[in-house]
């Protein structure tokens, strides 16, 4: 990695509070209505101990849910791209769930398993982020040209291997592509759980608690471990997509 | 001049469409002799990609038989390479791994260093040495379809089936591969159904060339082409050449259902 690489994104980040805490000062706004950069740093010293638990619980909650949307996804995936009855049959109804805005569905889980909090949340990480990787996956399978499944058909190669060796690396891209969006999602899943049931753990929950006494720097606090925490994320899919599916990437002319 | 290795009989074949069945292939019969170089020549649509299908086994036929090696074809074999007018080659893997590729599933215990020497070898016989750890999209169409007819045969098959195989490429880059496929046969020699729209390809390439009626097609001519096994593209200028150019050209017309052009011949 070079110096610039690192370099740019840096300074601009520095720019980025600079002007922030500028503003906040020419405006004179007071806390409660946009705290400044200065006023975060206290605010994670004081609650170190809880960013650093509560940040493990979104994450790995975010991830575990995220890897239950893998593994359905790419096989609700597969299943409607190798039978077309079955696309005919799931596609409506998988674009009916999607259209539910996630946000009505996340009281209802809530109450559906009191309590259960882990499960809820990863829960509600897995079903709204399935979606994107189900659709990407069966796309890739029932739009692959024939004549690449020929070439090893024509062998009297059987339809896993087939699967393994051309469809599947050949839907890679896309699948990646879809996990990009499927990671977002999940982290917002997680987030809305955490932030909507009671006595919850995780960062969704501090940031309620910010709220509810009127911590206003906890709460943008909050706000940049989670920024944080998503870039994370996000670049680790950014990452293993350039180890299984780099040479999808064309070198920049 | 072997027995018949390719044995097409009487094969009818229809699609079932939408519309209703769209029939393609009408009591078609082909016999390819081991060892021959049989070139398939028709109007566009007329159903020549549906003959390689069922020759390769990848589809039945509604009526009539295909029988490869005295053998009756019901599913795909091993025996038989496939070559595409897409070279479809896979693009996370490089040159030599695309060549290895039909080994895998033909010769899964063949040791990993003798399937590597066979590409190689296959790579440098058809100019390609050098090119073995390059990806697809780093080569240029003409060296791509070279590492496709590399693949097709890495196998040694019995039947080398071609679908326009040089069919998106420009006049100079078919030229040398038809001498490529010419230096590849005399090196290993096969039997081979080469389907094209060039006559000249066919002429060059075949010992005989098959036409194709319109569709629903049947075989309409057979042309035996009798040039010397080694030939180089000069033969093409020669008279019996041209002769024989005249008259594929005239069934080709008669095929289309247009009548053959006057003072041809
Ligand atoms: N899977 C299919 N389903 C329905 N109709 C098909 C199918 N494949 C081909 N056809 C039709 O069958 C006819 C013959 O197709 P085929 O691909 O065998 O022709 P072709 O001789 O190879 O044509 P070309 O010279 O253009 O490559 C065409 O009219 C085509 O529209
Ligand atoms: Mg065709």
């Amino acid at each position: 990695m070079s110096l610039r690489k690192v370099a740019v994104p840096a300074i601009a980040m520095v720019v980025v509070l600079v002007l922030w805490e500028l503003l906040v000062w020419v405006q004179g706004w007071p806390n409660y209505k946009m705290a400044s950069p200065s006023d975060l740093w206290p605010a994670f010293w004081k609650f170190r101990w809880l960013f650093l638990e509560y940040g493990w619980q979104t994450l790995w909650r975010t991830v575990a849910g995220l890897s239950l949307a893998v593994v359905f996804g790419v096989g609700l995936g597969m299943v409607m791209g190798f039978s077309r009855t079955m696309r005919d049959a799931l596609y409506p109804l998988l674009v009916g769930f999607n259209a539910i805005p996630k946000a009505t569905v996340v009281p209802i889980i809530a109450l559906m398993f009191v309590g259960q909090h882990d499960m809820n949340t990863v829960l509600i990480a897995f079903l709204i982020s399935f979606f994107p990787i189900a659709v990407s996956v069966s796309i890739g399978l029932s739009t692959l040209e024939p004549e690449y499944r020929d070439i090893l058909r024509s062998l009297g190669a059987s339809k896993l291997t087939i699967f393994w060796k051309i469809a599947l690396p050949k839907t890679l891209p896309e699948f990646f592509g879809a996990l990009k969006v499927a990671v977002t999602l999940a982290f917002i899943g997680t987030n809305l759980m955490e932030i909507v049931e009671p006595h919850g753990k995780g960062l969704g929950h501090l940031f309620d608690s910010g709220k509810i006494s009127a911590d206003y720097p906890l709460m943008f606090a909050v706000l940049i471990a989670l920024a944080f925490l998503g870039i994370v994320l996000f670049y680790v899919v950014v990452f293993l997509e350039r180890i299984f599916a780099g040479w999808a990437e064309r070198e920049a002319t | 001049m072997g027995e018949a290795l390719i044995e097409i009989k009487g094969v009818t074949h229809a699609y079932q469409t939408a519309t209703g069945p769209l029939p393609v292939l009408d009591d078609l019969s082909l016999v390819v002799p081991e060892g021959d170089f049989c070139a398939v020549v028709g109007p566009s649509g007329c159903g020549k990609s549906t003959l390689t299908r069922l020759i390769a086994g990848l589809m039945k036929p509604d009526r009539g038989e295909v029988w490869l090696h005295g053998e009756r074809v019901t599913s795909p074999r091993k025996t038989v390479g496939m070559a595409f007018q897409n070279p479809v080659l896979l693009e996370w893997r490089s040159i030599l791994q695309n060549v290895i590729l039909p080994l895998e599933i033909v010769a899964p215990s063949m040791p990993r260093r003798d399937r590597i020497a066979r590409a190689e070898e296959l790579l440098s016989l058809v100019g390609l040495d050098g090119f073995e750890g390059k990806r697809p999209s780093e080569l240029s169409g003409g060296m791509r379809q070279r590492a496709s007819l590399c693949r097709a045969i890495v196998h040694k098959p019995d039947v080398l089936i071609m679908d326009e195989p040089f069919g998106a490429l420009d006049a100079f880059t078919r030229e040398d591969l038809w001498q490529t496929m010419h230096d590849l046969r005399m090196k290993e020699p096969f039997t081979a159904l080469l389907i094209t729209h060039d006559l000249r390809e066919s002429v060059f390439l075949a010992d005989e060339v098959v036409v194709l009626s319109g569709r629903p097609a049947t075989a309409q001519y057979v042309l035996k082409v009798g040039l010397p096994q080694d030939r180089t593209l000069d033969v093409l200028y020669e008279p019996r050449a041209v002769d024989m150019l005249h008259i594929l050209r005239d069934q080709i017309r008669i095929a289309q259902g247009r009548a053959p052009q006057e003072g041809a011949a």
